[in-house]
């Protein structure tokens, strides 16, 4: 136990005496959160758009007024023609442009019915398809205005609710996301490096020609990591609850639990990594390729797993950040227990069992 | 029971043909309490021979005992009775020089307080510096304290691989010193180096070149079995000489040794080679010296 402490101690003060070090495992967490939270986001907010009024009659000033008033845009004044249309998307002053033709109130008056062209900058298909439907939108809420409590047959109204979520956040999505991504990248990065950092300095020789059990120096090795992502993990949720507004529905000790089995797969992981590799970059280079990139890309956190080709979806259920991130959420913002995520638990504990027995396995009791 | 016994030893590196055979048969055996020097070149098979001797490696063949214990199948107990310092300054270099040597006492499951007799010569000339990070250290200075650290548990056997390489010439000294003192402990040490000039230091030495070992006796031993003359040449032209020794019928063997060229005679001597020499009319200086073992080390790697 004396030489399980002093290692762990050791271990502390590698960490601690190296301020990258310290800056990549307490400082990323906060600064992914933050850069998430404020800069990278996918809700559309204040994007500019230009309106040619052709008509400027009293129907098309309203809506105009409309669309200004909603936080989704922002108009861009000085356009009277097609080419200055043209003009501002090609400069990028505009992502859409709204194009009233002659006699709009008119014809809405007179014949009940009048035309509304949406002009979109699809070179960001995203981008164009939510501000055109965001702008439907708008004009749809003003045609009821004026249709007013008139009656007409056969209607068919949609009415949406969204559940979990009524605001559509984005951070509802990426604090999970993230979460997983810097619990992957402190524990399973770290730990490999921490480990074959030993075997290029040559102290593991002198390690493994001591009384030490091997077995011993891998758990002494993982400790400080797994207590650091420990203090990730809360600092993660505080900032998400107090900063980014994202409430914990469910059981905070479930997430704790859940978030510490995940923190011990990564963990295992990262020491097989570092079991198998001689070099501090072979280690960086595979827990960046074998760990990192599948997390970001397959675990439905940026891009959703329903939609891509079947290979990618089988291939998707071998990374532990899929069932992870499905658990966080599922806990956080659901608000489930334990009896919705079961499965998902025992895949991912299942994982770990078998990533710490190929690690234990593999570790060398001597140098060759 | 010896302290050491090695016997018939191979290994070689790599899985499929060529082989890289870094040890081809090497058998010796170390008394207690014995200063045993392995002096051989880089790339001799020094390191692996250590790190079979200290259970880091398994060899390809033979077996070895270290202090009446098998290095494959006691290999845990022997992991808690031998110190070893690589031929690498190996210690943690973000942690200060207390750290380390705390550090390895509690892996040994010791104290520095418990041991602290046996280090005290050496780690006291470095305890000045006892908060100072082991990177930090100048090159001397870390020898010692990997000395320190490998002590710690009063090993019975140490092993120490290329000790004083890279260290200058006054810290060298120092190092055999320490050695010598330690021997007096009665700990046994096992030593490679590829300085010829430190095997004298060795109670015995076994010189060792390509995977072979060549010799294993006490330092004058090995020079007695020279048996053959040894004369030293020096001229203005020493490429020149060096052709002329090499063609001369009398000479064995003629290789640059320092300021000198020094010939190693098949038959004859000094007057023999002085009236070859005399006859290119160039001048020379010519005397007959006694061989060290480096002189020992190239007439075996002949034959």
């Amino acid at each position: 136990m004396k030489q399980f402490k002093a290692f762990v101690k050791k271990e502390f003060h590698h960490i601690f005496r190296d301020t990258r070090t310290v800056f990549i495992l307490l400082g990323m967490p906060v600064v992914q959160i933050i850069i998430f939270g404020f800069a990278l986001t996918n809700e559309v907010k204040n994007s500019r758009i230009g309106v040619l009024d052709n008509s400027k009659d009293a129907a098309t000033e309203s809506l105009i007024n409309e669309l200004e008033a909603s936080r989704y845009f922002d108009i861009e004044k000085n356009i009277y023609s097609y080419n200055d249309i043209e003009q501002s998307f090609r400069e990028g002053k505009i992502k859409m442009a709204v194009v009233f033709p002659q006699r709009f109130g008119e014809n809405l008056q007179h014949f009940n019915k009048a035309q509304v062209q949406l002009v979109a900058d699809a070179s960001d298909p995203n981008v164009a398809n939510t501000l055109t439907n965001y702008a439907t939108a708008v004009v749809m809420d003003y045609q009821k205005r004026i249709t007013g409590n008139r009656q007409l047959p056969y209607t068919i109204n949609t009415e949406m609710r969204m559940l979990y979520n009524p605001q559509l956040k984005g951070a509802y999505n990426f604090v999970p996301g993230v979460m997983a991504m810097v619990l992957m990248l402190v524990c399973t990065l770290m730990t490999a490096i921490t480990v074959v950092r030993e075997k290029e300095m040559g102290t593991m020789e002198i390690l493994l020609a001591s009384p030490i059990k091997p077995l011993k120096i891998i758990i002494a090795k993982a400790v400080p990591y797994l207590l650091l992502s420990i203090v990730n993990v809360a600092s993660i949720l505080l900032l998400s609850v107090f900063v980014l507004e994202v409430p914990i529905n469910g059981s905070l000790l479930l997430l704790s639990f859940e978030s510490i089995l995940f923190i011990l797969t990564c963990l295992a992981f990262g020491l097989l990594i570092s079991a198998s590799t001689a070099s501090q970059q072979t280690a960086m280079f595979i827990s960046l390729t074998g760990m990192f990139l599948p997390t970001v890309m397959l675990s439905g956190f940026m891009f959703p797993i329903e939609n891509m080709p079947l290979p990618l979806q089988i291939i998707s259920n071998a990374v532990p950040a899929k069932w992870y991130y499905m658990i966080v959420k599922d806990v956080m913002i659901k608000g489930v227990g334990l009896e919705s995520v079961w499965k998902e638990t025992l895949i991912l504990a299942g994982m770990m069992f078998f990533l710490l027995a190929m690690a234990i396995k593999k570790f060398k009791i001597r140098l060759a | 029971m010896k302290a050491v016994t090695v016997n018939n030893i191979k290994k070689r590196y790599g899985a499929k043909k060529p082989f890289v055979s870094a040890l081809e048969g090497v058998s010796f055996e170390v008394e207690k309490g014995e200063l045993f020097g392995i002096i051989g070149p880089d790339g001799a098979g020094k390191t692996s021979l250590f790190r079979i001797l200290t259970t880091l490696l398994l060899a390809d063949g033979g077996n070895v005992m270290v202090d009446g214990l098998d290095v494959v199948k006691n290999y845990k107990d022997i992991r808690e009775r031998v110190g070893y310092m690589p031929g690498r300054f190996s210690l943690y270099q973000d942690l200060t020089v207390r750290e380390n040597l705390e550090f390895f006492a509690t892996i040994f499951n010791t104290s520095i307080e418990a041991n602290y007799d046996l280090v005290k010569d050496i780690y006291s000339q470095i305890e000045p510096f006892k908060d100072r990070k082991a990177g930090k250290l100048s090159g001397g200075m870390k020898q010692k304290l990997a000395l320190s650290c490998a002590l710690i548990h009063r090993p019975s056997v140490l092993f120490l691989d290329e000790p004083t390489t890279g260290v200058d010439a006054v810290s060298r000294k120092e190092f055999w010193e320490m050695l010598k003192k330690l021997r007096s402990q009665g700990i046994t040490i096992l030593v490679s180096t590829p300085y010829m000039d430190e095997a004298g230091l060795c109670d015995r030495v076994a010189l060792i070149q390509a995977g072979k070992i060549m010799s294993v006796d006490t330092p004058e031993g090995i020079v007695s079995a020279f048996g053959k003359k040894l004369l030293a040449v020096k001229s203005d032209s020493m490429l020149h000489l060096l052709n002329e020794l090499k063609a001369c019928p009398d000479v064995e063997d003629a290789y640059p040794f320092g300021e000198y060229h020094h010939a190693v005679m098949k038959q004859g001597g000094q007057k023999e080679l002085n009236n070859y020499l005399l006859r290119s009319g160039k001048a020379f200086e010519l005397k007959e010296v006694t061989p060290d073992i480096e002189d020992c080390f190239m007439a075996l790697m002949k034959n």
